[in-house]
């Protein structure tokens, strides 16, 4: 009697854990693979598409998910939102065929060399594929709208100036009834290209005195910190007096600040953001495939917003026979126009300038078979 | 039984010896996974973090060294898990007691189903919570405190007015450990032998003084078992604290601006999404350093626990 009724616990019990190991067991074979055989009849395109890295493209890859599987219904992508230094580490160990990333790929860190040695020896392609403005967005009852320079902007996140009724911030917004209290500049807590891009524009245009960086600089006394986009527009709609960078598209119904370029004051745009990539030259020494820019922030160019993040796709110059095709056709949707245009709608990004994205189209054209 | 059975016996016997060594295999083989996955998870601590403990100088920024890195990570740590336990166990402690030895029968059951409820609520609820709707009521209660008690360094300030501190962070996991030390109190104060309690009431005792005299040196190995569990998770909670707290690298004993250590899990969290290699192996480093530490707090729980138990054996 005693034994059956172990036994009647014991035998689901192996079942159980047979089935959790097995689960297990696929979990880890989840390596990027195409299926070829069937292909479809309208393009001939099929297989599966690893891919991953920065969260800022998270919304635009669903997007251009959608917008590629319904004209290629063979085909699966797959986007991880992982994060920009995993999505790098993941293309350099073959776990993705491509990756996004916040801040382009480097050989600080020898991660170029090692992404080269990935690709065969070839160079590795980079090219922009996610540009989004950056609004500082901030609650004060009444106000929708600040008009604020770099330098102005550069005194609030540093600490130095204190009160909405200072004086540099009254001489640039006469008409704004605005208050006596504290300002409380609120900055991200962990790690982020928005974070890292914003200070760029601030030391650029600002004379922000700090080394530009992912990580908010620790020197500065005062101010808050919250985690991820959603956490720090949170803590800015929760509380009056509060103000933050974030990325436009999450702006929502808190007050939008103006920035100076020249002599204007111009809203977070689209248009204005890709305007300020289309003007800014590619970094120097690089190889001909890597389009990374070196952003100018500090331009005065009338119509240009200059806070934006700028996202990039990494990829290899070739690929197995099964999956060359489909990077490249995947690679090719989302800088074409019809993909910029679906990630603007899902993500509020800024379509790429036709300049831009010619050059853009003209290296992935180089993606071939090995 | 070290005798052989007569044959017919042993016949009858021999699903019983079956199921004995199945069961027997199970619970080495579960012992013996735990070790394994214990060992796994320190080996992939130890080669993956290694390297982090001598990088560029620049990703321990502010600091120059690994040590200087971890300290106000360990700090910010120790100090929220020691905010939860103040406010904690007091009040677990009360709970048990109300529901093994006040509370009428029909009564005790619900609440102490209600107080099991709240492990069932996920962390990332509890940061929800805590960062958007419990931190602005902190944040007045923090200027009272301020205003009133301003003169300790806990309350120096000057009082964040979003409430999102290491002192709401505090709260938000004192809410978290309640259930669990409730719970394993309930449980041991429930066994204190019936003959005590009535011996001590029989002597004249109060209420009160029984529980001081019979529940409480009873149950001592196994309230101190209770809190050293609610501490564990105290120190090693992750999205609860990285979505409360305002953190910045600093040591400082002031509970209530919004300047605040963060701890070594929640900073885990929130940076290694976006570390480059390097950093992602200093974070894990610090992963290291904290499951090395919530390891020496568990040696000595089991240490004092058992030395209490030892005594009350005497």
């Amino acid at each position: 009697m005693n034994s059956t009724s172990i036994r009647r616990a014991v035998v689901p019990g192996i079942a159980a854990l047979a089935l959790l190991l097995s689960a297990c067991g696929a979990g880890n074979e989840e390596t990027p693979s195409t299926d070829g055989g069937s292909s479809d009849a309208a393009t001939g395109l099929s297989g599966d598409l690893a891919g991953g890295g920065a969260t800022s493209q998270e919304k635009a890859q669903a997007a251009w998910r959608a917008g590629f599987q319904t004209a290629n219904p063979d085909v699966t992508i797959n986007y991880d939102p992982v994060g920009s230094g995993t999505g790098r580490e993941n293309f350099i160990n073959e776990a993705y065929l491509f990756a996004g990333t916040d801040s382009p790929i480097t050989d600080e860190e020898g991660e170029l060399t090692a992404a080269k040695e990935r690709c065969g020896g070839s160079d590795v392609i980079q090219v922009p594929a996610y540009v989004s403005p950056i609004a500082v967005v901030f609650n004060l009852p009444g106000i929708d709208s600040l008009n604020l320079s770099a330098e102005v902007l550069t005194g609030i996140f540093d600490g130095s100036i204190t009160a909405w009724d200072d004086q540099a911030i009254v001489a640039d917004n006469p008409d704004a009834d605005l208050p006596s209290s504290d300002i409380v500049p609120v900055h991200r807590s962990d790690d982020s290209g928005t974070t890292e891009n914003f200070t760029k524009y601030l030391e650029a245009a600002g004379g922000w005195s700090f080394e530009p960086d992912g990580e908010w600089p620790s020197d500065i006394s005062g101010g808050e910190a919250a985690e991820g986009t959603s956490g720090v527009t949170g803590l800015v709609t929760d509380n009056e007096g509060y103000i933050a960078y974030a990325d436009a598209s999450a702006a929502g119904d808190l007050g939008v600040v103006s920035v100076k370029v020249g002599s204007d004051f111009n809203a977070p745009s689209t248009d204005g953001a890709a305007k300020t990539l289309a003007i800014s030259p590619l970094t120097e020494g690089n190889a001909p495939t890597d389009m990374a820019f070196d952003i100018d922030r500090a331009t005065t160019e009338s119509g240009a917003y200059p806070v934006i993040l700028v996202s990039y796709l990494l990829a290899c110059q070739t690929y197995p026979a099964d999956q060359a095709e489909v990077v490249k056709a995947y690679l090719e949707y989302v800088i074409s126009p019809e993909g910029q245009e679906a990630a603007n709608a899902e993500a509020g990004s800024a379509p790429l300038d036709a300049g831009v994205q010619a050059d853009a189209l003209a290296i992935l054209e180089g993606i071939t078979a090995q | 039984m070290t005798q052989s059975p007569p044959e017919t016996e042993r016949a009858a016997k021999t699903p019983q010896a079956l199921g004995d060594r199945v069961f027997r295999g199970i619970a080495v083989g579960s012992g013996g996974v735990i070790m394994l996955a214990l060992a796994g998870v320190f080996a992939f601590l130890a080669i993956e973090g290694y390297p982090g403990l001598s990088v560029d100088e620049g990703l321990y920024s502010p600091a120059t060294s690994f040590l200087g890195y971890v300290g106000p990570l360990i700090f910010g740590t120790v100090l929220a898990a020691i905010i939860a336990i103040i406010f904690a166990v007091p009040l677990a402690i009360g709970i048990a007691l109300f529901i093994s030895h006040y509370a009428p029968r029909r009564i005790a059951t619900p609440v102490a189903y209600l107080i099991d409820l709240l492990a069932a609520v996920p962390s990332v609820v509890y940061g929800l919570w805590g960062g958007r709707e419990l931190a602005q009521h902190v944040g007045s209660i923090q200027v009272w405190l301020h205003d009133y008690l301003g003169f300790l360094p806990f309350f120096a300030g000057p009082p964040s007015a979003s409430g999102r501190t290491i002192l709401t962070a505090g709260l938000v996991l004192a809410i978290m450990i309640l259930p669990i030390i409730t719970a394993i109190s309930r449980e041991v104060f429930a066994q204190t032998p019936r003959l005590h309690e009535e011996a001590a009431l029989a002597l004249g005792a109060t209420r009160w003084e029984m529980i001081r005299m019979t529940v409480f040196p009873y149950a001592r190995s196994g309230m101190i078992s209770a809190v050293m569990l609610g501490l564990g998770r105290a120190l090693g909670e992750t999205m609860a604290v990285a979505m409360v707290l305002s953190a910045k690298p600093i040591v400082t004993l002031n509970l209530i601006s919004g300047e605040n250590p963060a701890t070594i899990a929640s900073n885990i969290a929130v940076n290694y999404k976006e570390a480059s290699p390097d950093k992602q192996a200093v974070l894990i480093a610090t992963g290291l350093v904290l499951f090395a530490f919530t390891f020496a707090i568990n040696f000595l729980a089991r240490w004092v626990a058992g030395r209490s138990q030892r005594r009350m054996a005497r």
